[in-house]
């Protein structure tokens, strides 16, 4: 019996798919994330709403949050690490945690190295820009990519951006000849191996959310179709007038991404959502998404 | 055969690639009206509970009964065998009660616990299939109808009941096809 296979990590992201992870700071949220159909929680201390509101040094949430969070809920549990703070996420495999999120959204711990997670375990998500940064995420053992987006701003411009730059890129290399991949495998200062890879695939080689301003049903609707496998909701959620009507429509937009008859139904009166911020208007030390490289 | 892989959440990928490469011509389907098409229906591995939710809702419980009485073939994997058992353990799964066994999910742990092992097959017992378990459910009772094909430590994870087969553990997530040729010749084709 061996535990902590690339295999089995990589097969809890591939389990995800078609899914909405949802951000929660309290065990009812949790539920309700839960009974909504949610197939994770991320287990917060704040929502990126609030950390951006609150300002100073963001960190890993006290276990005994995350604690009570995972014995709520039965679905999988993540949360999320410093950048390069590889013993928060020591951390967060000592207690359990199914998922960790090494993320720009709490303040980066390390400005030059990512954590090494293949040392670990437990599976990781980390986010991206681009198909460089996703690579070298993925070399680094990371089994889940999601878009950087600009969390806490309930605008979904950043995350449709970093989703169409990835995509655009893999279906460049698709169309290259050999050749020319180590040429290309430099300019996106990422393993040639991964590269060979994805003209191989035609896709990433692990699995691919949407993260970062996602905040209606259809927002969540249009990553779906942009080429994610999945989403994750933020503030988005928790910080709109009706929380489980909102949660149980972005589940069914993500199920039924491609039917805009269903998209149209689940969107109907489902409250205020989140008030989202023009990130043209955010001065560039508060952008979240410059983190990490 | 055309196998049918259920696409509302999970790993409906890899299923459709493990039957494509055990010779089945597959497709995917959101809407239980396309399962008229099917010779067999995939249930992947998820979560149960987002499964189930779409299951009820858009009316695949009538469908895969109406499939069962007309002989056709159901394979299922992790979440897939929570949603067919009679008796689900740990949070409340709504199920379809089409195959008779109980089931306790998560019953080996989190995921720092999930794993791989050799699993032997009853039916090639010669070598040991590689048995991928995520976040794995445990059978814990087998109606007389239900017979096991797969242990681990003797206790089942594979089993079949008429034209259901189902597993704990995910084949799809490997390149041995013994199980999904088994489900098309022995099961479906039987």
């Amino acid at each position: 019996m061996v535990h902590g296979t690339y295999r089995v990590k990589l097969g809890l992201a591939e389990m995800l798919k078609g899914g909405v992870i949802m951000d929660v700071t309290t065990p009812e949220q949790a539920k309700i994330a839960e009974d909504a159909g949610a197939v994770a929680v991320m287990a917060l201390e704040r929502v990126p709403a609030d950390i951006r509101a609150a300002g100073g040094v963001a960190r890993m949430a006290d276990p005994e949050i995350i604690e009570k969070i995972m014995d709520a809920v039965t679905i999988p549990v993540m949360a999320k690490v410093r950048i390069g703070h590889f013993v928060e996420a020591q951390i967060l495999e000592a207690i359990g945690v199914d998922f960790i999120d090494e993320s720009e959204v709490l303040t980066p711990a390390d400005e030059e190295h990512h954590i090494n997670k293949w040392d670990f375990n437990v599976p990781f998500v980390c986010g991206c820009r681009n198909l460089g940064e996703a690579l070298r995420r993925i070399a680094e053992g990371a089994v889940m990519i999601r878009t950087k987006g600009e969390a806490g701003t309930g605008n979904v411009v950043e995350a449709v951006r970093h989703m169409r730059a990835v995509m655009s890129e893999i279906r460049k290399i698709q169309n290259m000849p050999e050749d020319e991949l180590m040429a290309e495998a430099k300019k996106l200062n990422a393993p040639y191996e991964l590269v060979k890879k994805v003209k191989d695939l035609g896709r990433l080689p692990v699995v691919n959310f949407a993260a970062g301003g996602i905040a209606t049903p259809a927002d969540a609707a249009l990553m779906m179709q942009l080429g994610a496998d999945g989403v994750f909701v933020g503030s988005g959620i928790f910080k709109s007038e009706d929380p489980q009507k909102r949660a149980q429509a972005i589940v069914e937009a993500v199920a039924h991404f491609d039917d805009p008859d269903v998209l149209a139904r689940v969107s109907r009166g489902i409250g205020e959502p989140m008030r989202g911020i023009d990130i043209s208007k955010l001065p560039e030390q508060e952008l979240l998404q410059t983190r990490g490289w | 055969m055309k196998v049918a892989v259920l696409r509302f959440q999970g790993d409906v990928y890899e299923h459709l690639k493990y039957f494509a490469a055990a010779g089945a011509e597959t497709f995917s389907v959101k809407n239980a009206r396309e399962l008229e098409n099917a010779d067999a229906l995939v249930l992947p591995g998820g979560e149960s509970t987002t499964i189930s939710k779409f299951l009820f809702e858009e009316g695949f419980d009538e469908a895969i009964k109406k499939m069962i009485e007309e002989g056709k073939g159901i394979f299922a994997t992790c979440a897939g065998l929570i949603l067919l058992a009679n008796e689900v353990f740990g949070n409340q799964v709504k199920s379809l009660s089409l195959l008779n066994i109980s089931v306790l999910r998560n019953a080996y742990g989190r995921q720092k616990d999930s794993f791989e092992a050799g699993i032997s097959l009853k039916f090639d017992s010669e070598r040991e299939f590689t048995g991928v378990f995520i976040r794995a459910p445990k059978i814990t009772r087998v109606g007389h109808e239900v017979e096991v094909l797969g242990e681990l430590d003797n206790e089942p994870v594979l089993v079949r009941q008429g034209k259901i087969l189902a597993a704990t553990f995910h084949p799809e997530l490997t390149e041995d096809l013994r199980i999904a040729k088994y489900f098309l010749s022995e099961v479906c084709g039987g």
